[in-house]
C-alpha cells in the first residue's frame, strides 16, 4: 500500500464514495487532532473513515454518540466549529484547516466528567422541571447553576460577527421539492408542459436513494434509472436545478422558503410537487443510542456515497427487505454479516432474502435485539443480544448473542411530511402500511414517491410523472393525457408496526436529542398526559434539534397503547418550520435598513452635524463635536433669540388637500374650523382618531379656496395620509389628497434678525409685518426659486418656513447661509429646536402625548370646534369632557436651582402614588432654570401647585405648575 | 406569505396591505347614547367566519375591502371601497 492509499482514513474504501473527490485531499481539525479526509466529506463522514466513531455526547446523559442518518436529519452529530455552534457534522462539508469540537462535554470530551449523570438519572424523572418548580421557588435557586451548566448545546460567541447572508426572489411554474426519483421524474414530467421548473434537492448530487441505496442484488436498477431519469431533466431546458438547497417550509400561496449556503431564496411557484422522500425510523432498545448503531441507510450513504466503510462485522435488524439490501452491501466492500435479525415471524422471499440466504448468513425470523452491548466507557458497540418476539413489544429471554462492530437498524419509515401538512395536508395512519399516509393535499400541492406511500422504484417513478403532470396543469401548462394514478402494494413490506421493545434495566433511547427512554414516556402518560401533544411538552419529546423526526411516531404508538386508543384516530404532533435550522443570519441577510436623507444631508456633515435618527430620517442633533453638545445647542438656540438662525425641516409632513371640498374635508378631520380660513393665512391643526385620542398635529396653510397645503409630523404624517384616504373613502367628498413630504425641502429661518435676511432672496413677496403677518402663508420666490412662505411661531420667534421643490433645497439652503452673513446666520438642530419649543410650550404629539391622551388631559380645548356638526373623535372627546379628568399636561419649574434637571419619564408622585410623569425638560438657556411639561394630578394642575417628581436614584425633587408658555407670553416675539 | 389580490394593482404579497379594521359603516353618532357610541368604537363582533375588512395596498396608498374567513385565512374576495359606499356622506346639523 503506497502512503496516498492510506490517505483518508483507514477504513475508507476503495472505489466507492460518489460524492467524494480522491484527488483532492483535506486536513481539518476535530478536538485538536488532525484528520485526513477528501474534497466532498463531511465532518462525519472523515471522522469515521479515520476510527472516530464518537462524534458527540448527548444532551442530557452526556452518552457517547455517533452517527445515526448521515442525512443531518438528528442531533447526534452536532458540533462547534469556530464560533458557530450546532452544525451537522454529517451535512457539513469539510474545508482545510476546519477547526471542529465536540459538544456536551466537561473537562475532555472522551472522559466527560457529565457523564455521570445517568447515574443519577432516576433523580431526574420525566417532567423534572413541572415537579421541582411546580411548588418550591426556592428549588430554582438551588437547580438554576446546575441545570444552567449542564443543558444547552453549543456555546454562543457573544462577539462573533454577522457574516455575509443575503435574500433573493425566483419564481418557477412548478417547484419541485426532492431531488430522488419521484423528484426527478416529476420535474422531467413537468418540463413537458413547457414552463419554468425549479427542481431543489438538499444533496450536493441528484439522485436521493439511487446513489446510495439497492434494489436489486447487483445494484443495476438504481445505476439504471439514475441514469435515465437524470438524463431526461438534463436534456429538457426548461428545469433549473439547485443543489445544496434545503426548503424548510411550505407557507400559504405556495410560498417557499429555500436556504443554500448564505443565502435565503424566497420562491414562489404556481404549483409544487413535494418528493421529499421519507425518514428511516430506529428501532427502540436497549443501548441504541451507542456510536456504530446506526440506520441501515446511515451505512448505505457512507459506503456510497463516502466510500467508508461502516464496520467490519455488522448485525442487522431488520422488517423489510432493506435489510437484506444492506447485507449485500457490507458483503461487496468485505465486511461481515454476523446475522440478520428480522422483525418479521415469516419475511416473505425475495430475491435479496434469498441472496443472503446463498451466502450463509444467519436470519433470525420472528427475532429482535434485546440489548446492545458495550465496554465501560460506552464508545462503541461491541456485540448485541437476540431474542424471539413473545408478543407486541414482548420479547423472549436471549437466545444467542453476537460480537460486532455495527448494528443496522432498518425497521421502517416515516413519510418526510414535514412541509405537506404545514400546507395543511391531512395525514392519516393506515393499518395497512403502518404509516401516515397522505389524505387530502391542498390545491396546487402534489405528493410523490415515499412520502406518498411509493417505493418500488418503477412506482415511484410513475408517481413522479403523475405528480409533475397534474403541477403543470395546474400552474396552466399544455399537458398530454394524464398518466394512470399510482398506488404500490409494496408499502405494506416497509414498515413495522411496533419495533420498539423495552427492557428490564431500562436505556432504550425513544428520542435521542432529548435522552427520553421508554420510561419516561410511560411515566409522562402515568402523570396523566395522556395526550401526544400534553406528552411532547411535558416529557419533551420531539422538541430536540431534530424535532421529532425519530421519535414522533414511536410516541405516538406508545400513547395509543398505552391509552388503548386507536392509532388510526391519533395524529404525529404539529410539524412547524424550520425543517431544518435556519440561522438567523438567513432572517436577517444583509439587515437592509433603509433611511432618508434630506437635500441638504451633506450640508449638514461638512458643518459638523451630528446627526441623529427621526424616523428612518437622518437629521443634524446639532452642530459641533459631541463633547462639546451642551455648549453647542445653548449657541444655537441663543442665535435664534438673539439673531438669526436656520433649520432643515424638510422631514415635516406635507400633504396637499385640493378640490371643491378642502376645507369641508379638513373640517371632518382636524379638531378645528377651516371652512372661513381666509387664503393666505394658516391654522393649527390637531387630529385626533375616533377615541377621542391625538394623534398628530401641523398647520393648514389656504393657498387658494380649493387648496390647502398641511404639515404633519415627520413620523405621523404617513399614517395621517392614509387615514384620510380611509376615511375619505367612506365619505366620498370631491377633494384630491397627496403626500408631498418628499417632494419639498424646507429651512426655517428664525430669529429677530430673519426679516432682513430673508428680504435679500426674496423680492416678489412684500416682507413687511403689515403685508405678512405672523400666521400668513405666500407664494413667491426665494433666490429665484419657487417656494412656499409660512409665518409660524414652533420657536417662539419672528421666523419664515419657506418650502421649496425637493431638487432646489441645497441651492436655497446655501442661498440663505450666503444671505445671512451680515447677521452671522448659524444652522440650529433639533435638540435647540426642541428647547425652543418647550420654552414656548408647545407639545409634540407622541413625545408629550400618549396612546391615551385626549384634548382635555393636553389642556387644548381651545383647538376644540364647538359649532362644526362632525369631525372624527368629536363625539368621543365630547363624552369625554363630562368624565373626571385622571391627568393633566401643565408645565412645571423648579425653583431650586441646586436641583438637577428631570428627564422625560420621571414620575410624578402625589400621596404615593404615581399620578403622572414627566414628557420633556430641559435647562432653558432663554430663562436660565428648569422648564419641562409634566402630567400631573387634575388638583395640582393650577400654577404654583406643587408636584413632587421622582428622579433617578429614587430621590423626590419638588417643582411648581407654571403657566404655559414660559418665554414670551404675549407672542409678541413671533408677531413681529 | 399569501397574497393578496388588490383591484387596483393586482396579486401581491401580503407584507405590502396594511389591515384597517372591520368595515363597520358609521351610526348617526348624533342619535347614539354614550354607551352606545362607546360600543361602536371600541368592540368589535370578532366573527369566526367570512368578515368584510378594510385592507389598504401601502406603495400605493389604495384603500379597498376584502371579504376574509377569519377561520381559514382565505380571502375570499376583494374589491372597490366604492362598491360598499356608493354615494357622498354629509353630516347634517351643529350639535348642540
Amino acid at each position: 500500500m503506497t502512503a496516498e492509499m492510506n490517505w483518508g482514513g483507514t477504513n475508507r474504501l476503495p472505489n466507492r464514495g460518489a460524492l467524494i473527490d480522491r484527488s483532492r485531499p483535506v486536513t481539518f481539525s476535530f478536538e485538536g487532532s488532525l484528520v485526513e479526509g477528501f474534497e466532498g466529506d463531511t465532518i462525519a463522514s472523515a471522522l469515521c473513515a479515520n476510527g472516530q466513531w464518537m462524534i458527540s455526547r448527548s444532551f442530557k446523559y452526556h452518552r457517547p454518540r455517533g452517527v445515526l442518518t448521515m442525512i443531518g436529519q438528528d442531533a447526534n452529530t452536532l458540533v462547534q466549529i469556530g464560533d458557530e455552534p450546532n452544525c451537522l457534522a454529517d451535512k457539513r462539508r469539510i474545508a482545510p484547516g476546519l477547526v471542529v469540537e465536540g459538544q456536551n462535554y466537561f473537562g475532555s470530551f472522551d472522559s466527560d466528567a457529565g457523564r455521570f449523570v445517568e447515574w443519577v438519572s432516576k433523580f431526574l424523572p420525566v417532567g423534572f422541571y413541572y415537579k421541582t418548580f411546580h411548588e418550591k421557588r426556592s428549588s430554582w435557586r438551588f437547580w438554576e447553576p446546575i441545570v444552567r451548566a449542564m443543558a444547552g448545546l453549543g456555546k454562543i460567541d457573544p462577539h462573533a460577527h454577522h457574516g455575509y447572508f443575503d435574500k433573493q426572489y425566483l419564481f418557477a411554474d412548478v417547484a419541485v421539492i426532492g431531488g430522488g426519483p419521484a423528484g426527478l421524474a416529476a420535474a422531467a414530467e413537468a418540463a413537458k408542459a413547457g414552463g419554468e421548473v425549479l427542481l431543489i434537492d438538499e444533496n450536493p448530487k441528484l439522485g436521493g436513494c439511487l446513489n446510495y441505496a439497492r434494489f436489486d442484488e447487483s445494484g443495476e436498477a438504481a445505476c439504471k434509472a439514475d441514469g435515465e431519469l437524470l438524463n431526461a431533466v438534463k436534456a429538457a431546458g426548461n428545469i433549473r436545478v439547485m443543489s445544496d438547497a434545503v426548503v424548510t417550509g411550505l407557507f400559504a400561496d405556495n410560498w417557499i422558503p429555500v436556504v443554500r449556503g448564505n443565502r435565503f431564496y424566497k420562491l414562489r411557484a404556481k404549483a409544487i410537487v413535494v418528493a421529499t422522500g421519507s425518514i428511516e425510523q430506529p428501532a427502540v432498545f436497549r443501548n441504541n443510542d451507542l456510536p456504530g448503531i446506526m440506520l441501515g441507510s446511515a451505512a448505505q450513504r457512507l459506503i456510497h456515497l463516502y466510500g467508508v466503510r461502516p464496520g467490519k462485522r455488522a448485525v442487522i435488524l431488520t422488517a423489510n427487505d432493506d435489510g437484506y439490501a444492506q447485507a449485500i452491501d457490507l458483503l461487496k466492500i468485505g465486511s461481515a454479516v454476523a446475522t440478520v435479525v428480522d422483525l418479521r415471524a415469516d419475511p416473505p422471499q425475495t430475491a435479496l432474502s434469498k441472496a443472503v440466504a446463498r451466502a450463509g448468513i444467519t436470519v433470525h425470523a420472528g427475532s429482535a435485539i434485546a440489548e446492545a452491548y458495550h465496554h465501560g466507557n460506552k464508545e462503541h458497540v461491541v456485540g448485541v443480544a437476540v431474542a424471539p418476539v413473545a408478543g407486541e413489544g414482548q420479547l423472549s429471554d436471549p437466545t444467542a448473542s453476537y460480537e460486532c462492530d455495527l448494528v443496522l437498524m432498518s425497521v421502517g419509515y416515516s413519510p418526510a411530511a414535514h412541509l405537506l401538512l404545514q400546507a395543511g395536508a391531512k395525514f392519516a395512519y393506515s393499518t395497512a402500511s403502518h404509516m401516515f399516509e397522505p389524505r387530502e393535499i391542498p390545491a396546487g400541492l402534489y405528493a410523490a414517491g415515499s412520502v406518498a406511500g411509493q417505493f418500488n422504484l418503477d412506482q415511484v417513478a410513475a408517481g413522479g410523472r403523475r405528480a409533475g403532470w397534474a403541477a403543470a396543469r395546474h400552474a396552466g401548462g399544455t399537458v398530454g393525457a394524464e398518466p394512470a394514478e399510482v398506488s404500490d402494494p409494496g408499502a405494506a413490506q416497509q414498515t413495522h408496526p411496533w419495533p420498539i421493545f423495552p427492557h428490564a434495566k431500562g436505556g432504550e433511547f425513544v428520542d435521542f436529542d432529548e435522552d427520553l427512554k421508554y420510561d419516561d414516556l410511560i411515566n409522562g402518560i402515568a402523570d396523566g398526559f395522556d395526550n401526544v401533544e400534553l406528552l411532547k411538552r411535558y416529557s419533551t419529546v420531539g422538541m430536540g434539534p431534530s424535532q421529532g423526526k425519530h421519535s414522533a411516531v414511536a410516541a405516538v404508538r406508545i400513547v395509543a397503547r398505552e391509552t388503548g386508543r386507536d392509532l388510526a384516530a391519533l395524529t404525529v404532533t404539529t410539524q412547524r418550520p424550520p425543517y431544518t435550522p435556519e440561522k438567523f443570519g438567513h432572517l436577517a441577510g444583509r439587515i437592509f435598513d433603509p433611511e432618508r436623507r434630506t437635500a441638504m444631508h451633506h450640508r449638514h456633515l461638512e458643518l459638523g452635524a451630528q446627526m441623529m435618527p427621526a424616523g428612518i430620517w437622518w437629521r443634524p442633533a446639532y452642530y459641533g463635536p459631541k463633547a462639546e453638545r451642551e455648549k453647542a445647542i445653548r449657541e444655537e438656540v441663543n442665535a435664534v433669540r438673539n439673531d438669526v438662525a436656520l433649520i432643515d425641516v424638510s422631514t415635516l409632513g406635507g400633504l396637499d388637500v385640493r378640490g371643491p371640498d378642502a376645507a369641508e374635508f379638513l373640517n371632518r378631520m382636524y379638531t378645528f374650523t377651516y371652512a372661513k380660513l381666509a387664503v393666505g393665512k394658516s391654522r393649527y391643526v390637531l387630529m385626533t382618531d375616533q377615541a377621542g385620542v391625538i394623534t398628530d398635529d401641523g398647520v393648514a396653510c389656504r393657498f387658494s379656496e380649493e387648496h390647502f397645503y398641511v404639515t404633519a409630523t415627520t413620523s405621523g404624517v404617513d399614517a395621517v395620509y392614509r387615514s384620510m384616504l380611509q376615511w375619505n373613502a367612506q365619505w366620498r367628498l370631491d377633494v384630491d389628497v397627496a403626500n408631498v413630504t418628499a417632494a419639498y425641502a424646507g429651512v426655517n429661518i428664525a430669529g429677530p434678525k430673519s426679516r432682513q435676511v430673508l428680504q435679500r432672496l426674496c423680492q416678489d413677496i412684500d416682507l413687511s409685518a403689515e403685508a405678512f403677518p405672523y400666521l400668513g402663508v405666500r407664494e413667491g420666490t426665494v433666490a429665484g426659486i419657487p417656494a412656499r412662505l409660512l409665518r409660524v411661531g414652533f420657536v417662539g420667534e419672528l421666523g419664515y418656513e419657506i418650502h421649496v421643490p425637493y431638487g432646489y433645497g441645497e441651492a436655497l439652503w446655501d442661498a440663505v447661509v450666503e444671505a445671512g452673513q451680515p447677521e452671522g446666520i448659524r444652522p440650529f438642530g433639533v435638540e435647540a429646536q426642541r428647547v425652543l419649543r418647550l420654552e414656548k410650550g408647545h407639545i409634540i404629539v407622541s413625545q408629550d402625548t400618549d396612546g391615551l391622551t385626549n384634548a382635555w388631559e393636553a389642556d387644548m380645548p381651545w383647538a376644540l370646534a364647538k359649532t362644526k356638526p362632525f369631525f372624527v373623535g368629536g363625539r368621543s372627546t365630547q363624552i369625554m369632557a363630562k368624565m373626571p379628568l385622571l391627568r393633566k399636561l401643565v408645565g412645571f419649574t423648579l425653583d431650586d436651582p441646586a436641583l438637577p434637571c428631570p428627564e422625560e419619564c420621571h414620575l410624578v408622585i402625589k400621596g404615593g402614588e404615581i399620578v403622572g410623569r414627566v414628557t420633556s425638560a430641559v435647562n432653558s438657556p432663554s430663562l436660565g432654570k428648569v422648564v419641562g411639561m409634566a402630567y400631573v394630578h387634575p388638583a395640582d394642575a393650577a400654577p404654583d401647585s406643587k408636584i413632587q417628581i421622582k428622579i433617578d436614584g429614587g430621590r423626590m425633587i419638588e417643582g411648581r405648575v407654571v403657566k404655559l408658555p414660559f418665554y414670551d407670553p404675549e407672542g409678541k416675539r413671533q408677531e413681529m | 406569505m399569501k397574497i393578496m389580490n388588490c383591484p387596483l394593482n393586482g396579486p401581491r404579497n401580503i407584507s405590502e396591505f396594511v389591515w384597517g379594521g372591520e368595515v363597520k359603516p358609521m351610526p348617526d353618532e348624533t342619535k347614539l347614547s354614550d354607551r352606545e357610541w362607546a360600543e361602536y368604537v371600541f368592540l368589535e363582533n370578532n366573527t369566526a367566519g367570512v368578515v368584510r375588512e378594510w385592507w389598504c395596498h401601502v406603495p400605493t396608498s389604495y384603500w379597498f375591502i376584502a371579504e376574509r374567513n377569519t377561520i381559514t385565512d382565505e380571502i375570499v374576495k376583494t374589491y372597490p371601497a366604492s362598491e360598499v359606499f356608493k354615494s357622498r356622506v354629509d353630516f347634517a346639523g351643529a350639535k348642540p
